[in-house]
C-alpha cells in the first residue's frame, strides 16, 4: 500500500518533528565530543554506521538500520549473564 | 470507537489508567504474565501473581467496563534457572481453566541463551498438550532478530498451528518473516524502543493488515497505556479508512483471541 499522503503533505506533517530529532542527534554527538571521547563506545560506532545508511538514498533504511544494530549470529549463547540489551552489538569480549 | 489493547500489563498501572483507557474507547484487554522488574524468590511468588491476574485484575478492570483477560507463563528473563522455571511451570495447569485465561504467554527469549530456549520449548510443549493459544515475546533491541528466528524455529518443531500463535514486538526487520511463516504479528507502541505509532502506521502501509495488530504493552517502564488510540489517530490523520483502523485495533485482535473460546468484549 502506497502512502496516502503526497510528499508535500508528509513534509508539512512531519518536518518540524524530525528537524528537532536531527538537532538532538547533532547535540548528542557534540556532547560526546566534549567528553573524554576515547575510546569510542561501540554503540557510538554503530550509530555512525547507521547515519551512513541514512544517506543511501534507497527505500528500506529502517530495516537496514535495525539489521546493522542486530546480533547476526544464529546459535544460542551459553548463558544469559545479564537481562538488559544495549541497543547495538557489544564487542565479542563483552558477550557473556 | 471501540478498541482492544491485546497486550498491556495493568498490574503495573494505576486505576486512573483504566479510566483513561475506557474514556478513549478501550473495551477489552489481555495481560500476559511478565517480568516484574525483579526476580521472584519462589514459585509461590508466581502463584500469587497468577491469582492477581485471574482474580484481582479482572475485577479492577470491570469497574471501568473493560473486559480483562490474561496469559500465564514464566517469562524468559526468569528462565535462566531451569529448575526454578520448571517449578513455576508446574503450577500453571492449575490456572488454565480460569475463565479469563486465554493461553500461554508471553513466552519467548530474552538474551537468546540455551536455558531460555529449553524453557521456551517446555512451555510450547505445555501449550501443545493443553491445546492453548500462545503469545510470544521477542527479545529487545540487538537480540530481537536472532531471537525471533530461534523462536520461530522452535515453534516449527512442534505441532502448534502458526495461526494460533502471535509473535509480538515485531519491527521492520522481523515483521515480514513472521507473517510469511504463517504466524500472527503484534506491533508494540513504545516511545523509545520497539515501534512508535508513526512507524507502526508505516509498517501497516508496507505490509497490510492481515494477521497484524497493535498494542501498548504498557508496563512499569517508559510506555503509554493510550498508545493504541494514538496510533489509530495517526492512521486517521494519514487518510486511512475507519475500516482499516478498526481492522488493526479491533477486528484482528478479536479474530485471533476468539480462538481461545474465552475472549469477550461484552
Amino acid at each position: 500500500m502506497a502512502s496516502k499522503l503526497t510528499q508535500k503533505e508528509i513534509v508539512d506533517k512531519y518536518f518540524l518533528e524530525h528537524r528537532a530529532k536531527l538537532l538532538d542527534i547533532a547535540a548528542f554527538l557534540d556532547r560526546i565530543d566534549r567528553s573524554d571521547a576515547t575510546p569510542i563506545d561501540f554503540r557510538v560506532k554503530a550509530f555512525m554506521k547507521c547515519i551512513d545508511e541514512l544517506q543511501s538514498g534507497k527505500q528500506g533504511r529502517t530495516q537496514r538500520i535495525l539489521e546493522l544494530l542486530s546480533d547476526q549470529s544464529t546459535e544460542p549463547i551459553e548463558s544469559a549473564g545479564t537481562k538488559g540489551a544495549s541497543g547495538a552489538v557489544p564487542p565479542l569480549d563483552e558477550f557473556s | 470507537m471501540a478498541y482492544i489493547d491485546p497486550h498491556i500489563h495493568m498490574v503495573s498501572r494505576t486505576t486512573d489508567d483504566y479510566q483513561r483507557m475506557a474514556q478513549a474507547g478501550c473495551v477489552a484487554i489481555t495481560e500476559p504474565a511478565f517480568w516484574a522488574g525483579f526476580d521472584r524468590s519462589s514459585a509461590q511468588g508466581f502463584f500469587d501473581y497468577y491469582r492477581q491476574l485471574t482474580d484481582t485484575e479482572p475485577k479492577r478492570a470491570a469497574t471501568y467496563g473493560i473486559n480483562h483477560h490474561c496469559w500465564l507463563c514464566i517469562n524468559p528473563k526468569e528462565a535462566e534457572d531451569v529448575g526454578f522455571a520448571r517449578e513455576v511451570i508446574s503450577i500453571i495447569p492449575g490456572f488454565l481453566d480460569c475463565e479469563n485465561v486465554l493461553g500461554i504467554g508471553e513466552i519467548g527469549l530474552n538474551k537468546n541463551s540455551k536455558n531460555e530456549l529449553i524453557i521456551l520449548e517446555e512451555q510450547l510443549s505445555l501449550a501443545e498438550r493443553m491445546n492453548q493459544l500462545v503469545l510470544v515475546h521477542t527479545p529487545h533491541l540487538e537480540d530481537k532478530l536472532k531471537g525471533t528466528n530461534l523462536i520461530m524455529d522452535a515453534i516449527d518443531n512442534t505441532s502448534l498451528d502458526p495461526n494460533r500463535v502471535l509473535i509480538d514486538h515485531v519491527e521492520e526487520h522481523t515483521v515480514r518473516a513472521v507473517l510469511d511463516r504463517g504466524f500472527w504479528a503484534g506491533m508494540t507502541l513504545y516511545p523509545d524502543s520497539k515501534c512508535t505509532p508513526q512507524r507502526a502506521a508505516d509498517i501497516i502501509e508496507m505490509h497490510g493488515t492481515e494477521r497484524l495488530w497493535i498494542n501498548s504493552a504498557g508496563d512499569w517502564g517508559p510506555s503509554d497505556p493510550l498508545a493504541v488510540p494514538k496510533c489509530r489517530l495517526e492512521l486517521a490523520s494519514r487518510g486511512h479508512s475507519e475500516s482499516l483502523i478498526n481492522t488493526i485495533s479491533y477486528d484482528n485482535p478479536l479474530s485471533f483471541l476468539s480462538q481461545s473460546g474465552k475472549f469477550s468484549v461484552k
